[in-house]
């Protein structure tokens, strides 16, 4: 079966987000920017079934920016075999991204998607949802855990409180938290194959969608700042300070 | 405004993620509550007790029992057509139902509100908590989670809503649930304890967390957590992570033990009322946000506070 595995450019996780003096947004100007960690999840895990024999086909997607090209090619000098551009400079929220990988799954039939439960840049958690509604396929979100058995899909999910397992009909939606596996690094042997790897360009109008934002951002200003409070000396100052506001055994 | 709030249970009581839920709703308009699952009887009455609560739709059929989103999703989208917003706790319950639904309907959902500003206009966290975007929806209907720990907590009682049956929606029989490993425990749970001991990477092991961080919790009766690194390096399960990719918490009073304080465990408790760090290194971040610190070996630190205390 084919894998479809969308992948998004954000500001590298190691970069400290700074809120612009305007209150527009977060600057991304000259900044690194890299694969949305949880989609690289995303990729390894589709690797991996790919490796067990399972899947037949990997496709990593992106809808972004003429740049979003240098994460596809990530994606597949990690061991993706082609990719798809859905090329836009506009920011696309979580709604229309559903209904462009919808219309690819439309024309892929991939057996699973394979998403990122969130993007580390706007936080939403929502895209995998919304495609399984809109697809009407079942949803195995946030699995630490992804068994392929026939027809069917066996999710571990990471739950308050502990692990839930479901089992889903395929094809489903997947979306991976932390603990699904560890994402190999590309070989330069593999980042030099992946540079001839099938990857197409199109438009979200060529998939019939529709990017106009639903949600508008007022401001974005930077978040409470919490002052820095007092060093005790040793233990019996911070007991009498924990006693003072009530708290003790 | 007609609001229908996700009420989180475990089957025999209404979770006190729900209760913050109300109170953010109760802002837009009237509240209306749906209690989905099988068997939720008791879950129902305990849920119109809720003070300022209007309706308790109760859908109960055996394929809502295991809060699968294939199965309620649909069944929450037909009771929107009667409300003008959803609104679902953050949990992963939440988050996972909350979108599906927003798909349906064809809504652009907004994730973990931290205010309410006005009838379509919201606050929420992006970028880890880094940065908090002001938003307003232009859709018809909203479809919201709420951060439970931005919202006082509604009162259990003094309600009286009315409870009405739903019999919409069943199993569409594309998944179902295998099993679950929930641990068991005594002790408060993490999203809703008034005191929380974490400790982090710099305790080792996870004999030295048992050995070390345990006794303090139990002599506060508080809740155990931890960093992402010392559940990555397995000292405590996954459920104790405190952060943006754990759990957010707000607790009274919140010990960091052996914590660094990177970016994404902040994220997670820099709402608590009292913040508390032990940790050898003067430098550590998380003295950057502690009430109190004290920079001392958390070895000797700890049990000697657990003695005293």
């Amino acid at each position: 079966m084919k894998i479809l595995v969308p992948v998004k450019r954000v500001l590298d996780y190691n970069v400290k987000p700074r809120v612009k003096s305007d209150g527009t947004g977060v600057d991304l100007a000259n900044v690194k920017m890299s694969m949305n960690p949880f989609d690289e999840i995303g990729v390894e895990e589709a690797i991996r079934l790919k490796e067990k024999g399972i899947a037949t086909e990997i496709i990593a997607v992106s809808v972004g920016p003429a740049k979003a090209q240098e994460t596809l090619r990530t994606a597949l000098a990690m061991g993706a075999d082609r990719a798809i551009l859905v090329q836009t400079d506009d920011a696309v929220e979580p709604l229309a991204l559903a209904k462009i990988f919808k219309a690819i799954a439309d024309a892929e039939q991939p057996g699973l998607v394979i998403l990122g439960k969130q993007a580390i840049d706007d936080d939403n958690n929502q895209t995998g949802q919304m495609l399984a509604a809109l697809t009407g396929w079942a949803q195995g979100t946030f699995a630490s855990a992804v068994n392929v058995d026939g027809d069917s899909v066996n999710v571990t999910r990471e739950v308050d409180g502990g692990l839930e397992t479901v089992k889903l009909k395929l094809p489903a939606i997947v979306t991976t938290d932390l603990r699904l596996n560890e994402p190999r690094y590309a070989s330069l042997p593999n980042i030099m194959k992946a540079k001839s790897k099938p990857l197409d360009t199109k438009s979200p109008a060529d998939y019939g969608v529709d990017t106009a934002p639903r949600v508008k951002t007022v401001k974005v200003s930077e978040p409470p700042v919490r002052s820095a409070g007092v060093k005790v000396a040793d233990v019996d100052e911070l007991v009498a300070k924990l006693k003072a506001l009530g708290v003790h055994s | 405004m007609k609001t229908l709030v996700w009420v989180e249970h475990d089957g025999k009581a209404v979770k006190d993620a729900t209760l913050a839920v109300v109170t953010a709703a109760s802002k837009l308009g009237e509240v209306h509550l749906l209690v989905a699952g099988s068997g939720v009887d008791a879950v129902a009455k305990e849920a119109a007790q809720i003070a300022g609560v209007g309706k308790v739709h109760v859908a109960d059929n055996a394929a809502f029992g295991h809060n699968l989103p294939e199965n309620i999703a649909p069944l929450v989208a037909d009771l929107m057509g009667s409300h003008d917003a959803f609104l679902a706790p953050a949990t992963t319950t939440g988050k996972n139902i909350a979108p599906r639904v927003a798909a349906l309907l064809d809504v652009m959902q907004i994730s973990e509100i931290l205010s309410v500003e006005g009838p379509k206009t919201f606050t929420r966290p992006i970028y880890a908590g880094n940065a908090i975007a002001t938003v307003e929806s232009s859709d018809a209907k909203l479809v919201l989670t709420v951060r439970g720990t931005a919202f006082e907590k509604a009162a259990t009682s003094g309600g009286s809503g009315t409870v009405e049956a739903v019999s919409a929606g069943g199993d569409t029989g594309i998944s179902s649930f295998v099993g679950a490993e929930i641990a068991k425990s005594e002790r408060p749970e993490l999203t809703s304890a008034k005191i929380i001991v974490s400790g982090g990477r710099a305790l080792g092991s996870s004999e030295k967390y048992e050995e070390v961080i345990v006794p303090l919790a139990d002599k506060l009766g508080a809740a155990l957590g931890a960093s992402r690194a010392a559940v990555d390096a397995g000292y405590v399960p996954n459920d104790y992570q405190v952060g943006q990719t754990g759990k957010i918490v707000a607790p009274q009073v919140y010990f960091a033990i052996g914590i660094s304080g990177a970016i994404q465990h902040l994220a997670g408790m820099k709402d608590s009322k009292t913040i508390v760090a032990i940790n050898k290194d003067e430098d550590a971040p998380i003295f950057q946000v502690a009430d109190f610190g004290l920079v001392a070996d958390l070895f000797n630190a700890v049990p000697e506070l657990t003695g005293k205390i």
